[in-house]
């Protein structure tokens, strides 16, 4: 399933993490091809932060080693070619009197630089990542007004702003309803599939995602299938068993076969 | 009825502090507003005081400190006072707004054993607790002037940056903005600024200068740009009309200001509240919980 030829976008050998003796993640290897759409999923619990923090430069891992682009993470300088999208719930001021338009900007701050303004070129990129999101009706509308789904959509909009090869998802569908997680789905789907970006999906419910994504890895401190999305559903029992009943079995399986 | 203002000096340099402040104060509030840092301007202007009555004291005992103007002395407390409170946020990382009581009250402590080490009030010493239209020197303006100047070309250059900041630290510290740097500048700035505002609100009142005018414009603005234009309008409007009227009608500048701007922040949410009311009650039924 993975063309050798091109450098894995993120690569991932024998990580393990613990805090104190307690091991989070165990000989974890993992490859994200460009162009791909992974999907991770584990129950609450399972490692998912711990390694996305690990991949973002945050956390120091013991063992093991990350490749972003080719590079190792500690080394690694080319943060613009990432964009990450964390759990809005634990971050953003829900209040604030801001529009759309100006979140979305936001995205170019970094790379923009001290003493920089946005020129019209900025300001035309920012409609476009609205446009892709599929917001543009809602372009000056306060971020407050927006229901949970729609606020994700201008985050992932501030995101690719800057034009990033990859793109991080830290559990977007937290209080987002089911009938606007598949639409959000497909928006990603269709990120994937017509600008070619890279993504990685973490969430903790598989539920709907299956559909949308290219390949499935599933972690519980150890990865216990990293597959293309049809193998995933081809496994019935896997897929049974971090398909939707996943959360009643949160602290139940341990050492399931890998 | 104003062209009096332009006629003595002292009026002219009310008033075109006030203009000045009238600026300051409001574009600076509407970030201490959304960080939720609103309180911190209380603080930092109870510990200009301290260094308000410490000049006045010095210069009881050293004969050269009475040439020094007690603003600088004040600037020099209140940025002292920012920078420990920022120290203290880290120290206390979970119950940050700890900070805004300590300072606050050693401030208002030290100042009260300094005010009567130097034998207790004076007018001098009224004019900085309620502000004053005719306590504002030349030297006064021109110093308040600069710190205009600083603090404008400091928000212009850093205007995207720390809106960043004030609407998801955690990811404007993922894009690589130097946090902790741009926060501490902030900061200091705010100190300037109440150290500029002081002479005409007085320090009691100062921080009301820096959060009604942006409570008032949150009910109006659409947007954060708005939000700055519509705050420095109302806190422009309170200062000018509160100058004049004070004079005029021989009331403390700074209570008159502060009324005003009461006054507009009461008219703005009694107006949304009519205007929107229906529209409200329609959305909140429409909108899933």
């Amino acid at each position: 399933m993975f063309t050798d030829n091109k450098i894995p976008v993120v690569d991932i050998k024998n990580l393990s993490f613990r805090y104190g003796n307690q091991y989070v993640l165990e000989d974890v290897s993992m490859r994200l091809a460009p162009g791909a759409f992974l999907g991770l999923v584990g129950p609450n619990g399972s490692g998912k932060s711990t390694l996305l923090k690990s991949l973002l430069g945050l956390q120091q891992p013991q063992k093991g080693e990350i490749r972003l682009f080719g590079e190792k993470v500690e080394k690694y300088k080319g943060w613009d070619r990432i964009g990450y999208v964390s759990q809005k719930a634990n971050s953003f001021n829900a209040g604030f009197p801001a529009t759309v338009f100006e979140v979305v900007s936001m995205g170019l701050f970094g790379k923009k630089g001290l003493f920089r303004f946005l020129n019209r070129k900025d300001k035309q990129k920012v409609r476009e990542a609205i446009e892709w999101v599929g917001m543009t009706p809602y372009e000056k509308r306060n971020i407050g007004e927006l229901s949970g789904g729609q606020q994700q959509r201008v985050f992932i909009a501030r995101a690719l702003v800057s034009d990033p090869e990859l793109l991080i998802l830290d559990e977007p569908t937290v209080g987002v309803d089911a009938k606007s997680v598949q639409n959000f789905y497909t928006m990603l789907e269709g990120l994937n599939k017509e600008h070619g970006l890279t993504l990685l999906l973490v969430t903790h419910d598989v539920g709907a995602m299956t559909r949308h994504v290219t390949d499935v890895a599933c972690l519980n401190k150890f990865l216990h299938f990293h597959g293309s999305s049809k193998e995933f559903e081809a496994n019935q029992d896997l897929s049974a068993f971090y398909g939707h009943d996943v959360h009643l079995l949160t602290h139940e399986h341990g050492g399931h076969g890998s | 009825m104003i062209e009096v203002f332009f006629r003595f000096e002292f009026l002219q340099n009310a008033f075109f502090t006030g203009i000045m402040i009238g600026f300051l104060a409001p574009l600076l509030g509407v970030f201490l507003v959304v960080k939720r840092m609103s309180l911190i301007a209380d603080a930092l202007s109870h510990v200009t005081l301290t260094g308000i009555a410490f000049s006045l004291l010095m210069s009881k005992y050293v004969t050269a400190f009475v040439l020094v103007n007690p603003l600088y002395m004040g600037i020099a407390f209140s940025v002292g006072g920012a920078l420990l409170i920022e120290q203290l946020r880290h120290v206390y990382t979970y119950y940050k707004e700890l900070a805004i009581p300590i300072i606050l009250s050693g401030g208002i402590g030290l100042g009260v054993v300094f005010i009567s080490l130097a034998d207790g009030f004076n007018t001098d010493l009224f004019n900085y607790l309620f502000g004053s239209v005719i306590a504002v020197t030349r030297v006064d303006l021109w110093t308040i002037l600069g710190i205009t100047v600083i603090v404008t070309t400091f928000i212009i250059i850093f205007y995207k940056e720390l809106f960043f900041l004030s609407f998801d630290e955690e990811q404007a510290a993922v894009a690589g903005l130097p946090r902790r740097w741009l926060h501490l500048m902030f900061i200091v700035m705010v100190a300037l600024v109440i150290a500029a505002s002081m002479r005409i609100v007085g320090i009691l009142l100062v921080s009301a200068l820096m959060s009604l005018p942006v409570a008032a414009a949150m009910q109006w603005a659409k947007s954060f740009k708005q939000m700055f234009i519509f705050a420095i309008l109302i806190g422009e409007g309170a200062v000018v009309f509160g100058l004049i009227s004070a004079y005029h009608l021989d009331l403390a500048p700074g209570g008159t200001i502060v009324m005003l701007a009461v006054g507009i922040l009461i008219l703005s949410i009694s107006v949304r509240k009519l205007r929107d009311g229906t529209v409200v009650s329609l959305r909140s039924i429409r909108r899933p919980a």
